[in-house]
């Protein structure tokens, strides 16, 4: 375990780094115990950072390369079980891989934290980035956050740490990023200094559930239909918990940081009056915004509106920031073959999050930039002009389309 | 009503076969009778573990809708018939931590039949019994416990007399005339329908009353919900021990308050406190930290804990310092070392009259000494 606290930022300062990097140095600042690693793409490059900033001896951790995501993942878990603060991460199959380790980390309470290189599940091999590696834990009792901007990544790193190890949540978390747009292009980061981090985010108790022999407990038992549905309520009370506790956190991160969005759920982008609104994640907002903004000069009323929390979905939130919208366009760096209009995860949890609604708006699904394509701005003004048309004539032609797709 | 179920309790590992069979042949048996059933394990007993109380069940109905309906409830909560085919869980049943103290006749349906496999009497198997509010029907038949293993089955038909008895017991369930064709179809075995057949002819049952039986309250717990549960999947250890039962010297372990598992057992140890040396072997083997240390520094099972594993017998260095003995021959759990230290001449005469007639029977599983079993298959052989 970290012996001497490193003070890598003594004074708050800009880098020129990418997501990865800025998730890597997010470790330190949060003087993470243990961190374990094996290689794959994208994440892959998380890793290598921490392996210099541990080289050049800026970062004391005990570094653990497992012999694969599996091994990797219940390491983090055990070690988080005995009290010590948590990083791990995998991207695509490999994350798949750890699944087993991945869905009882959240059953027994641990509050990993890991970053997702997202990244497109094999086969065929692909490096590029889709969403639907990291939803495979929408269910399970996981944080799930999407990342768009370097910045964010190092921010929301802090905030991870902090929300999970909440005594009244304990549950893992997971940072996804994605590939290439994140892991791999360098931006301008406001790195914290070590003392706002510290003002910021204490110290991990795990109190009377540490695995300690001062504490003889005995974890992860075997269990007959008596006692599963309460542990499942039990899991599910402190997923509704953790939504306090992340307006909380995210309070106090901007008032000790100076920034973030008004809402740590969502970001509204020219939402407001807005007739047609697109809907997406991650690093989608980039081409998104531009768009919007080019549209709004042009005089179409137009927003966007990303999800930052896939898990805790902010159902509420989503309502009032879409619930005067004519018609809402989500766009999905995902797919789920097969699911109702053949849409994909975000659209479908868009749809039931305004079924309530008096008045419901058009709802428009785009399936796009699938393996790290790019989606363009052209892309989004499409989709906007197919969500003009709905409103016009009153009616959806096609639920689903897939965008910038050869025939 | 036309749905009858039958359960079967059984012990675990050792009468799954048993059970298993006896479910069957019912629902095959009724088939001939123009009915339909279904054969089905409590899916919570397994994976089964040795010798923990497990049930099976057969349900029969005259039509598939009947079936259907009866089957809205997964394990039955009135069956016509219960069959148990061993006699020490006449005593209760505890199948898991949380689960108290079933009565053997807990799901007995009142004026249903209790048919259980015995050498006891209908008044011994009573004093353990626990007492109903309504009247119902206690069958026996006279027979040693059908003990085997996982892989092996000791074919001694037990299920056949069971089948008979039950025939007898509630005709409504299935014919004798349906079972003896359908035993005869699926065994192809004359002696085994011979089997069937004079378990029928000798079945008998004896009504018990309302009220009659062991009068003592079964052990319950109440489960804690999911806001006074630990989060976390967290289970405390048990707490530290205090002296002997609380006192001065002497050493009594803390056990889970919520399993006993004493209702597992078949047999306990006796233990010879006079030839004890006090080596601790039994203290330090047992493995559910059954036996208390008194202040002079002997060893008490104590059997609100005990499982029966035998495991204290087989590592005691004395020879017959600790002997497993039926459960049949006690009615209570009390204490061994109490009794001896009242009444030593007491103690050690009824201690020995104990032993010498459990050597002179065969066990219905486990071995008194290493070699055991060896010795039991050239016996075997030789006869
Ligand atoms: S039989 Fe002996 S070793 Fe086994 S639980 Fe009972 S006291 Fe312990
Ligand atoms: S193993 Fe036998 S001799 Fe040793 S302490 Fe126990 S009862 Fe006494």
């Amino acid at each position: 375990m970290a012996t001497v606290k490193p003070r890598l930022y003594e004074e708050s300062k800009e880098e020129l780094i990418s997501g990865s990097e800025a998730v890597g140095i997010a470790c330190a600042l949060a003087d993470v115990d243990v961190i374990t690693a094996y290689p794959i793409r994208p994440y892959d490059t998380v890793m290598q950072y921490v392996s210099r900033l541990k080289a050049d001896g800026a970062f004391d951790f005990d570094f653990i390369i497992a012999e694969s995501e599996h091994s990797q993942f219940e390491i983090v878990k055990h070690a988080s079980a005995v009290g010590a603060r948590t990083f791990s991460g995998s991207s695509g199959v490999g994350w798949f891989y750890a699944f087993e380790a991945i869905t009882v980390t959240a059953g027994l309470r641990m509050p990993v934290v890991a970053m997702v290189g997202n990244r497109a599940l094999d086969d065929p091999g692909a490096f590029g980035v889709e969403h639907n590696d990291a939803m495979a834990v929408r269910d399970l009792g996981w944080h799930l956050y999407w990342v768009a901007t370097a910045q964010e990544a190092l921010d929301m790193a802090l905030m991870a740490w902090r929300i999970a190890e909440d005594p009244t949540v304990l549950l893992p978390f997971a940072l996804s990023c994605d590939g290439s747009f994140l892991t791999h292009s360098q931006a301008i980061v406001q790195v914290p200094s070590q003392d706002q981090v510290d003002r910021f985010l204490p110290p991990y108790k795990r109190g009377t559930l540490q695995l300690h022999p001062d504490n003889p407990i005995t974890i992860a038992p075997q269990v007959n239909e008596d006692w599963l549905m309460e542990i499942r309520r039990q899991t599910d009370e402190a997923m509704r918990r953790t939504s306090a506790v992340i307006r909380q956190a995210h309070e106090e991160f901007r008032e000790i940081f100076g920034r973030g969005d008004p809402s740590p759920f969502i970001e509204e982008f020219m939402c407001e009056d807005a007739e047609i609104i697109l809907v997406g994640m991650g690093t989608l907002a980039m081409p998104t915004r531009v768009a919007v903004r080019r549209l709004r000069a042009a005089g179409k009323k137009v927003g966007f509106l990303r999800i930052k929390f896939f898990r805790p979905f902010a159902a509420e939130e989503v309502q009032e920031a879409l619930g005067d919208a004519k018609a809402v366009a989500v766009i999905d760096r995902d797919y789920s073959y097969g699911s109702p209009s053949g849409g994909g995860v975000l659209f479908h949890e868009l749809r039931s999050t305004l079924y309530p609604l008096d008045k419901r708006p058009l709802m428009l699904n785009f399936i796009a930039g699938l393996g790290g394509r790019e989606v363009t701005v052209d892309d989004i003004n499409m989709m906007t002009e197919t969500a003009q048309k709905a409103i016009d004539t009153g009616k959806i032609e096609q639920e689903t389309t897939w965008v910038s797709v050869r025939e | 009503m036309a749905t009858r179920a039958v359960e079967v309790v059984y012990r675990g590992i050792f009468q799954r076969t048993l059970a298993r069979n006896i479910v069957r042949q019912i629902v095959f048996a009724a088939r001939k009778d123009g009915k339909i059933g279904t054969a089905f394990g409590r899916y919570s007993d397994s994976p089964e573990r040795n010798g923990i109380p497990a049930k099976q069940f057969a349900v029969v109905a005259d039509t598939a809708l009947e079936l259907e309906e009866s089957l809205a409830v997964y394990e039955a909560t009135m069956v016509d018939v219960t069959i148990n085919v061993d006699d020490t869980m006449c005593k209760g049943l505890e199948s898991w931590a949380w689960y108290g103290l079933q009565p053997i006749n807990e799901v007995t349906k009142p004026g249903g039949t209790l048919i259980v496999t015995s050498r006891q009497s209908a008044d011994a198997l009573l004093e353990d019994i626990h007492q109903k509010k309504d009247p119902y029907n206690l069958s026996i038949i006279p027979s040693t416990v059908s003990f085997s293993g996982l892989w092996v089955f000791k074919d001694d038909h037990t299920d056949m007399r069971a089948l008979g008895a039950m025939c007898k017991a509630c005709p409504e369930l299935v014919s004798i005339k349906a079972m003896l064709e359908s035993v005869q179809e699926q065994t192809g075995n004359e002696a085994k329908v011979a089997s069937v057949q004079r378990a029928f002819d000798r079945g008998t049952s004896r009504p018990v009353e309302p009220g009659e039986g062991n009068t003592e309250t079964p052990f319950s717990f109440d489960m804690p919900g999911w806001k006074t549960m630990e989060e976390g999947l967290v289970i405390r250890a048990q707490k530290e021990g205090t002296g002997f039962r609380g006192g001065e010297g002497g050493y009594t372990p803390g056990r889970s308050e919520t399993f006993k598992k004493w209702s597992t057992r078949s047999m306990r140890p006796v233990i010879n406190f006079d030839t004890c040396i006090k080596c601790t072997l039994c203290w330090l083997q047992c493995p559910d930290t059954v036996f208390d240390i008194t202040p002079d520094g002997l060893y008490d099972a104590n059997m609100e804990a005990c499982c029966g594993c035998g495991v204290c017998e087989a590592v005691c260095p004395v020879p017959d310092c600790i002997t497993m003995v039926g459960e049949p021959e006690f009615n209570d759990n009390s204490s061994q070392y109490d009794a001896w230290t009242a009444d030593k001449d007491g103690y050690n005469k009824w201690m020995t009259v104990l032993v010498e007639k459990q050597k002179s029977e065969t066990r219905t599983h486990g071995f008194h000494h290493v070699g055991g079993y060896a010795e039991e298959i050239a016996a075997s052989e030789e006869a």
